[in-house]
């Protein structure tokens, strides 16, 4: 008998560790497998077992659980957990899974499970092409930044490649500190060797001998995964030439901005630079840089593998191939949902989120972040495509989406955006530093009822400094929070906003 | 986790010959001490070819270092938006009704379907309701 249980962290933090143990002791001559996350966490723990129809679930399994379980599974295998077929649930079927493949299904530090599921048939491919076919099949497959600025990845790549240098670099932005996401923390734990053969690739084709993943303190089982799973690699032999190291951050929003991240990685404060220099030319210690998000890294071995039309054919307008969103907050069946790109938002709240977990009604869902913008139902038909998204006064940032029901109040929210930039800004800014400051207090004002159309005015100019003259993406997007919480939500600042 | 002493200090300055490793030696410090003692700031600087400023700036700048050890067993508690959406803010009296444990506020664990969500060390625990929060705190402390 072999049965999977994911050691993501999502399963760990309700139990899978106890569930696996508890299994092995009352099930000694089965295997298990413990596996990546399939991305349904309200499933977790999830325990599967190999049928010859395909994996048969058995959701929130608790280790008293087990015995029921085992002695169900010893014999027809009829349980109250279970949940069928596990590619059949529609959470799983409706998606399209090329960057998050293998996740949930291989255990993530098995060469032979990676290899077995077509794993360094990309990496093979841009070897065999080198590295100019290379940079333009990533071109071509229409691939944009999944960190949430949407450049394009072969562009910066054909930058990097054409600036001369003895030494170039390739930096993987793992810093993902944006709430409502966690998606480059469950691909780094459920199929580690993607993202090294997506950085092996990147190396190959603009001439960079060393990489480095930036992976955030508050991940340390991502952390734990990836070491492990470099050192494999390279003692396999797998990405000769390519060295790659893993820094950890330590605790600093900012560092997911890309040149506080340089920053960081040098040894200093995470303050962020002036741009120019871009990073291709003057990165990572003065050198040229490819500085990439996970999941853009991820993404490429399938469009080597696979071609880039493959990957372009999915998706919408200028927002080309799949994206893995996130779904979270206040949502019945939250989780990793990868999708080509044009399903609406009301789609993934509603039909596939199922709502709130609460069971109150859907008030708000903030998209991108804590620098998203805060949508409310009427916006349920916006498009996910990175121009939609702008257009409708908001950005998909890292593809995160946080539901709130209505218990939610919208002045709170604003005041926390103002709040966590307050104490995540790096300092060197002046809009950023003192205007977040400034704004939890003219917010403060606000729900005190004090003279508040004329502080409705002082907070809307502030925000039009805020995102006019900060030098990066934490100053300059928190007024996307606090200006649609105030558009769509009016009534919960005294009623006299706009 | 050891007192302070400038041995084991040299062990970890020695053990970090790569590029850029200030962030590197001030996590082992950390982890080694519990908190990145005052006199490890000049030899840290020394190693590195930079001013005691530097170093002290770059242990100010980010959150995870700190000064002092702490002085009970921390839980940092998600306080972020998903964690909020899912009702974290009803756990925070219990955290203030008792002085045992210290609960710091982080700012996301990436368990944001399965908030609100606590890290403790290495482990992390979710889906935490006012009596498994209980339970946590009694666990710790």
């Amino acid at each position: 008998m072999k049965l999977f249980v994911s050691c993501d962290a999502a399963a760990l933090a309700v139990g899978a560790d106890d569930v696996a143990a508890t299994l092995a002791a009352a099930l000694p001559h089965a295997t298990i497998v413990r596996t990546g996350s399939r991305g349904m966490c309200e499933l977790e723990p999830l325990v599967e077992v190999e049928t010859l129809a395909g994996r048969t679930g058995f959701a929130r399994i608790t280790a008293s659980d087990v015995p029921a379980l085992a002695a169900a599974l010893a014999a027809d295998g009829a349980h109250p957990s279970t949940v069928g077929l596990v590619e059949e649930l529609p959470f799983f079927k409706r998606q399209t899974r090329l960057t998050f493949a293998r996740c949930g299904i291989t255990d993530p530090q098995s060469l032979d499970d990676y290899r077995a599921l077509g794993g360094w048939a990309g990496l093979a491919q841009a070897r065999a092409i080198g590295a100019t076919a290379t940079v333009d099949m990533v071109t071509q497959s229409g691939l944009r930044g999944r960190g949430g600025a949407g450049f394009p990845t072969g562009i910066k790549w054909r930058t990097v490649a054409d600036t001369a240098a003895a030494q170039k670099y390739i930096v993987c932005n793992a810093d993902e500190g944006d709430s409502g996401t966690f998606a480059d923390r469950m691909l780094m734990e459920g199929d580690p060797f993607v993202l090294i053969e997506g950085m092996a690739i990147a190396g190959l084709a603009v001439g960079a001998s060393q990489g480095y993943i930036y992976i955030r303190s508050e991940y340390p089982h991502a952390i734990a995964a990836m070491t492990r799973a470099i050192a494999t690699a390279t003692d396999a032999g797998l990405i000769p030439g390519f060295a790659l190291e893993v820094r950890v951050g330590a605790g600093a929003y900012v560092c997911g901005e890309e040149t506080a991240l340089l920053d960081s990685i040098e040894g200093k404060r995470g303050q962020v630079r002036a741009k120019p220099p871009l990073p291709a030319h003057v990165g990572l210690f003065g050198l040229p840089t490819v500085i990439n998000n996970v999941l853009s890294l991820a993404a490429v071995p399938y469009i080597l593998a696979h071609g880039a039309d493959a990957y372009a054919q999915y998706g919408l307008g200028r927002s080309r191939g799949t994206m893995p969103i996130q779904l979270a907050g206040n949502i019945k069946n939250g989780g990793l949902f990868e999708v080509a790109f044009g399903i609406t938002l009301g789609e993934l709240v509603d039909d596939i989120g199922g709502g709130t977990l609460t069971g109150r009604p859907v008030r708000a869902v903030q998209v991108g972040g804590p620098l998203g913008a805060y949508f409310p139902r009427e916006k349920f038909d916006t498009p996910f495509d990175y121009e939609a998204f702008t257009a409708a006064g908001g950005l998909i940032g890292h593809a995160g989406i946080v539901v709130f029901d209505d218990s939610v109040d919208m002045a709170a929210q604003a005041r926390f955006a103002m709040e966590f930039c307050a104490i995540e800004s790096c300092g060197k800014c002046t809009p950023c530093r003192l205007g977040a400051k400034r704004g939890i207090e003219v917010i403060d004002r606000i729900i005190a009822g004090e003279r508040v159309s004329a502080n409705l005015a002082l907070l809307a100019d502030l925000c039009d400094t805020m995102q006019a003259g900060s030098l990066c993406a934490l100053g300059g997007f928190t007024p996307y929070p606090v200006r649609s919480a105030l558009t769509h939500f009016p009534e919960d600042f005294g009623g006299v906003a706009r | 986790m050891t007192p302070f002493n400038s041995d084991a200090l040299a062990a970890i300055l020695a053990a970090h010959p790569e590029r850029g490793a200030l962030l590197p030696i001030l996590h082992d410090v950390q982890a080694a001490f519990g908190h990145v003692p005052d006199a490890a700031i000049q030899p840290i600087a020394d190693a590195l070819n930079l001013s005691r400023a530097e170093v002290h700036g770059v242990v100010s700048f980010y959150h995870d270092f700190r000064a002092t050890p702490a002085d009970k067993p921390v839980i940092k508690l998600c306080r972020a938006e998903a964690c909020q959406a899912r009702g974290v803010a009803a756990l925070l009296p219990l955290a203030d009704r008792q002085n045992r444990v210290q609960v710091e506020p982080i700012y996301c664990l990436g368990l944001c379907a399965s908030g609100p969500a606590a890290l403790i060390g290495d482990r992390v625990v979710a889906r935490l309701d006012t009596a498994r929060f209980a339970a946590l705190l009694e666990s710790v402390a």
